[in-house]
């Protein structure tokens, strides 16, 4: 059967029958049956979980070689319901000194599938000593085992295995001097190298070393190996990537490595060669080695050219990280030229790579603009549209690049074969700056328009639709009009019309609309206002790239710091022009409630004289209001009691009302929760500050995707006059009101929509300055408005699987941060998610085993990070505490902030939350926090 | 950190073992198969032994007419895994006295028993290979033992029943 599987043909049968043959106590038989249902079945598989009980009289039992073969089908496919009922078991294996060294290797390795399968079988604080023993194993089979096991504990826990540290230390020292080898684990001379690479990794995870005589002896250990490399090819790779952690003392053994590399490098042996330049690239991560490398330059970009594609990437990779301001021009120029001759497949990620380094390193713009045309015009195909929307934003935001880049596009449309996106760049720059060039011979409008013409009719719709734009900016520039020009153009335009594409039609029609009325049209195509400096899409994408490989082991997490940090810095220069990575300000924490139904508590109370609840629900402004009568219904419920409770009526002798003060808020889709918070706020405001006036106002709120319509109705019998509203909106908000009018008549009601955009995280709320005259009572309100960052999370469901990596993925501060909060009377779990999924978090139930747990997930939408991952994890003690961590993984980089859960005490009269600590203030995972 | 598949291929793109230390389903399996054999038979022999594939790394090593392929995560050991790849085969050689297909397809069996021997949960176990070869030399022995037992007491019954 199992050849049948080997030749490819899917077998679902006998799988029962495989099973059986494991229970069956001859040794062929079980043999067999293990090794059937080892390579056939996945762990999920249904039919695993009827031989846990087999299998683990298996283990416990007395014979060898069964509890070897069982030992060996668990290590490979073992799944997390095994890791719970066996693990103690094949630890007690891997401990006792009665097994045989062959069993305890294999427990050993058992046991870290299991260990990744369910983190929790290992306990921490029990093992470091057990794994302090295991390591002074004599015999390396079982001493290669549980390197394993333990480079696995310790990537995940540092701290904790301290104490093995001058093992590991000592382990090597025995390797490296050949003390005590047995002659069969030699493997061509070299001391089992697999131990040594295995153990040098474990170092990696720790942090450098205290101790100086570890560390001395460390080093000579490190230094031996390293000259040892020169011939013997094996164990090279291990020092590259370790040293390069103790790089802070061994300045000169970095130096050493190196060499060593650019040895490897021009070697003829590809392997090496491939390795040398990986390494390189890695140690460029962390280390300080620039000025070393850049002596390999040469070399390195003779590799570009190597037949192997994998050598090539490699090659690029690595000039791609040691580029600098120094040295970028060379090597873009490099690139550039590579890239007409490489291959299809590597020309995407060149013409990107290039783009970004010409972005992030120009010396002067001009030269940026070169590079980019020259690499539309060569690489073509494969240069995204992000790379020419990046020009041409450059170009209009640099008045002195204007003209230099509109002479540019105008010598490569005088090439004949032009690529599409060469043409689309070069009409867009024309028509707009063509102007600055009118007095060089060859480039007056006639002779403009005639160029671009000829390529009208080759290329696609796309850009069918600029060059008509760039025509109509042509004859707009061309002042006295020229009535040939106009004519020709006219034709044009009166072609398009009817054409099939609807954006081409309706540009031809407008344009031709707009041309013929002569001089409005200067306004209409006026020159391009500048766009608003934002991060380049390039670089967001390199550190999209970044984060992708990020990866756990060690090296790499400080690296990606490094990275990050150098990419911030590099949004500085001038020439990327673009802003740094969005940071908030310090933030101002608004206090609300919290509780779902406390608001309409809260504001039954103050307005103790609800005569009715006005529950107009209306859609947003697109939506119209036909729907208004279901949606009442849907309303927030909490709404409705709060009409019967009219519990105490504190405000009443002041309000001395026949109008209502009447809020609602409208449910829709997306954003099925509401501004639940900040009703009570705004309630709180309007009571406050209205009593004794006759009037009824009601703000209806209708958030949607940063929409708010705000609703006056006037409820009284007479006008309110001047009305005025100004918004002021914090800095991380974008609102723009439209017209508000004067008056608002008697008995009539007002919209007006107000858009907002989200720019970055920040707590602040935005503040509606509200004010009018009715009769000769001026009313001034201020109001908040419910724009606040739960209104731009979308809920989204992460499964377990791609949970655990991302969250895993990210460790210690700034990534992700705890904090225990004690002393706080805790919040039932029910009730925590009910209140998340209200905030806009969705609650995955069940992702985490522990019930005490609490794990949700959301998107946060913002103009300056576009959409990011937010993963939130609560872990509860049953005892009094509740520890809420939150996470945030941001597409270009990952966040993760702890902040204390604020559980609030529910004390009946006032809901109102503890204003939450704040965490990092700069951190958006910190103003989620906030308003949680 | 770890070999997530291991497979062989022939020459001519025949499958000759598979053993998969990571979460693979049956669609995804076949996928990586075809996907790897097409870019690892493809490459001429002066070439380096690693291929990138789906962020992961492919170490993979010609023996004669068989490739050996084991998946590793990007940032591994590519030597490390390229040695094992040549103890693995010298392990077989030594067990079958001079291995060759043949060998791989009749006893394939064996190879996967081997390769147990050898890597456990995609973490080398034994770097040694006399333990190895002594190893599968006992098992090989109690199957035959309990193989004799089996027809001895088939010959007894053989004879009762006569």
């Amino acid at each position: 059967m199992l050849y049948i599987y080997m030749l490819c043909y899917d077998v679902d049968f006998g799988h029962m029958e495989a099973i059986s043959l494991i229970s069956a106590p001859k040794y062929p038989e079980k043999q067999v049956g293990y090794i059937v249902t080892s390579s056939l079945l996945n762990e999920n598989h249904d039919f695993l979980r009827m031989v846990i009980n087999t299998v683990r009289n298996d283990i416990i039992g007395r014979n060898e070689t069964f509890q070897c073969l069982a030992l060996t089908r668990v290590g490979n496919i073992g799944g997390r319901e095994f890791a719970e009922s066996l693990a103690p078991d094949v630890q007690r294996l891997l401990i006792s000194s009665s097994c045989r060294p062959l069993v305890r290797k294999k427990a050993g390795l058992c046991l870290l599938r299991l260990y990744r399968k369910n983190v929790d079988v290992v306990n921490i604080d029990g093992w470091s000593d057990r794994m302090a023993q295991l390591l002074d194993e004599r015999d390396l089979g079982v001493l290669t085992s549980v390197m394993s096991l333990f480079i696995a504990l310790v990537s995940n826990n540092t701290e904790a295995y301290w104490n093995c540290l001058p093992k590991c230390v000592k382990i090597l020292e025995r390797l490296a001097r050949n003390q005590d080898v047995p002659q069969e684990y030699t493997y061509y001379g070299i001391p089992s190298p697999w131990l040594q690479v295995k153990t040098v990794r474990a170092l990696q995870y720790f942090p450098t070393i205290e101790d100086p005589n570890t560390r001395r002896s460390l080093f000579e250990v490190l230094q031996r190996i390293l000259m040892g490399t020169d011939v013997v090819k094996y164990v090279n790779k291990n020092n590259a990537s370790h040293a390069v952690m103790h790089l802070d003392p061994e300045k000169e053994m970095m130096s050493q490595c190196v060499a060593l590399l650019g040895k490897f490098i021009s070697v003829r042996e590809p392997n090496i060669r491939y390795l040398g330049l990986e390494n390189m690239t890695r140690m460029l991560l962390v280390a300080d080695v620039q000025d070393i490398i850049k002596r390999h330059q040469a070399q390195i970009i003779t590799s570009l050219k190597d037949p192997d594609i994998s050598i090539r990437r490699r090659a690029l990779d690595l000039l791609y990280a040691m580029c600098d301001i120094t040295n970028a021009k060379d090597i873009a120029e490099e690139l550039l030229q590579y890239l007409s001759t490489a291959d299809f497949a590597m020309r995407e990620e060149l013409a990107l790579k290039a783009a970004i380094l010409a972005e992030k390193f120009a010396p002067d713009l001009s030269w940026y603009v070169d590079v980019n045309l020259q690499l539309i015009d060569k690489a073509g195909d494969f240069v995204s549209d992000d790379i020419w929307y990046r020009v041409v934003q450059f170009v209009t935001n640099n008045e002195d690049l204007q003209p230099y880049a509109a002479g540019k596009a105008r010598d490569y449309l005088d090439k004949l074969a032009l690529h599409e996106t060469m043409v689309k760049v070069s009409a867009y720059i024309l028509g707009e700056y063509s102007h600055l060039l009118a007095r060089r011979p060859g480039c007056s409008p006639k002779e403009i328009f005639a160029i671009i013409n000829d390529k009208l009719s080759t290329v696609s719709p796309p850009t069918i639709a600029i060059l008509l734009s760039t025509y109509a900016e042509i004859l707009m520039h061309t002042q006295p009009p020229d009535p040939e020009l106009q004519e020709q153009v006219w034709a044009i335009f009166r072609k398009y019309e009817s054409y099939i594409d609807v954006e081409i039609q309706q540009r031809a029609v407008e344009y031709f609309a707009l041309s013929r009325k002569g001089a409005a049209l200067v306004d209409i195509s006026a020159e391009m206002p500048k766009f608003p400096e934002r991060q380049s899409a390039l670089l967001k994408k390199a550190e999209d790239t970044e984060v992708d490989s990020a990866e756990q082991s060690a090296i790499k997490l400080g690296s990606q710091q490094q990275m990050s940090n150098a990419l911030v810095v590099t949004d500085q220069h001038p020439p990327s022009a673009s802003v740094p990575v969005s940071q908030p300000g310090p933030v101002k924490v608004p206090s609300q409630n919290l509780e779902g139904s406390s608001p309409d508590q809260g504001m039954a109370k103050v307005n103790g004289t609800v005569d009715k609840i006005d529950t107009q629900p209306v859609p947003s402004a697109d939506l119209l209001g036909d729907l208004l009568g279901p949606l009442a219904i849907e309303g927030p419920p909490g709404t409705t009691p709060s009409e019967e409770q009219n519990p105490i009526s504190g405000y009443e002798a002041s309000s001395n009302s026949t109008d209502a003060l009447a809020l609602s808020t409208i449910t829709e889709e997306s954003d099925s929760v509401q501004p639940i918070g900040n009703v009570a706020d705004r309630f709180h405001a309007l009571c406050l500050k209205d009593s004794g006036v006759p009037y009824e106002e009601d703000p209806y709120i209708q958030s949607h995707h940063g929409r708010l319509v705000l609703f006056m109705g006037n409820k009284n019998t007479s006008p309110f006059v001047s009305v005025r509203a100004l918004i002021l909106p914090p800095a991380h908000l974008k609102m723009e009101l439209s017209m508000v009018p004067e008056t608002i008549p008697p008995r009539a009601q007002v919209q007006w929509p107000l858009e907002v955009v989200n720019l970055r995280a920040s707590r602040d709320v935005a503040v509606l300055d509200f004010s009018y005259k009715f009769g000769t009572i001026a009313v001034n309100i201020k109001l908040r408005l419910p724009a606040v960052l739960n209104k731009f999370l979308q809920p989204i469901s992460v499964s377990a699987e791609e949970f655990f990596p991302q969250w895993k993925s990210l460790s210690g501060p700034p990534l992700k941060l705890q904090e225990v909060v004690r002393g706080v009377k805790p919040m039932p779990i029910p009730e925590l998610a009910n209140l998340f999924t209200n905030l806009q978090l969705a609650v995955t139930p069940g992702l985490d085993t522990n019930p005490n747990n609490l794990v949700a997930s959301t998107t946060f939408f913002s103009d300056s990070t576009k959409a990011m991952l937010c993963l939130i994890r609560i872990e509860t003690d049953p005892s009094d505490r509740t520890q809420l961590r939150l996470k945030e993984l941001i597409k270009e980089y990952m966040i993760s902030v702890p902040t204390a859960s604020p559980v609030p005490t529910p004390s009946p009269a006032q809901l109102q939350r503890q204003p939450p600590p704040v965490g990092d203030p700069n951190d958006p995972g910190a103003m989620l926090a906030g308003l949680l | 950190m770890q070999i997530h598949f291991v497979i062989l291929i022939s020459k001519q793109g025949k499958l000759r073992l598979t053993k998969w230390y990571s979460q693979y389903s049956a669609k995804e399996r076949s996928r990586a198969i075809a996907e790897l054999s097409c870019a690892i038979l493809n490459r001429g022999p002066k070439l380096c032994n690693f291929v990138e594939w789906r962020g992961n790394k492919v170490v993979y090593r010609r023996y004669v007419s068989l490739y050996f392929c084991m998946c590793i995560d990007h940032d591994d050991n590519e030597l490390e895994i390229l040695e094992i790849i040549q103890h693995f085969v010298e392990i077989l050689d030594r067990y079958f006295c001079g291995v060759c297909e043949l060998d791989l397809i009749y006893n394939f069996h064996k190879a996967y028993y081997i390769l147990d021997e050898l890597v456990i949960a995609g973490e080398l176990q034994e770097s040694s290979k006399r333990v190895v070869t002594r190893l599968m030399d006992s098992l090989e022995l109690l199957v035959e033992e309990s193989k004799e037992k089996a027809n001895t007491i088939r010959n007894v019954i053989a004879q009762v029943t006569k």
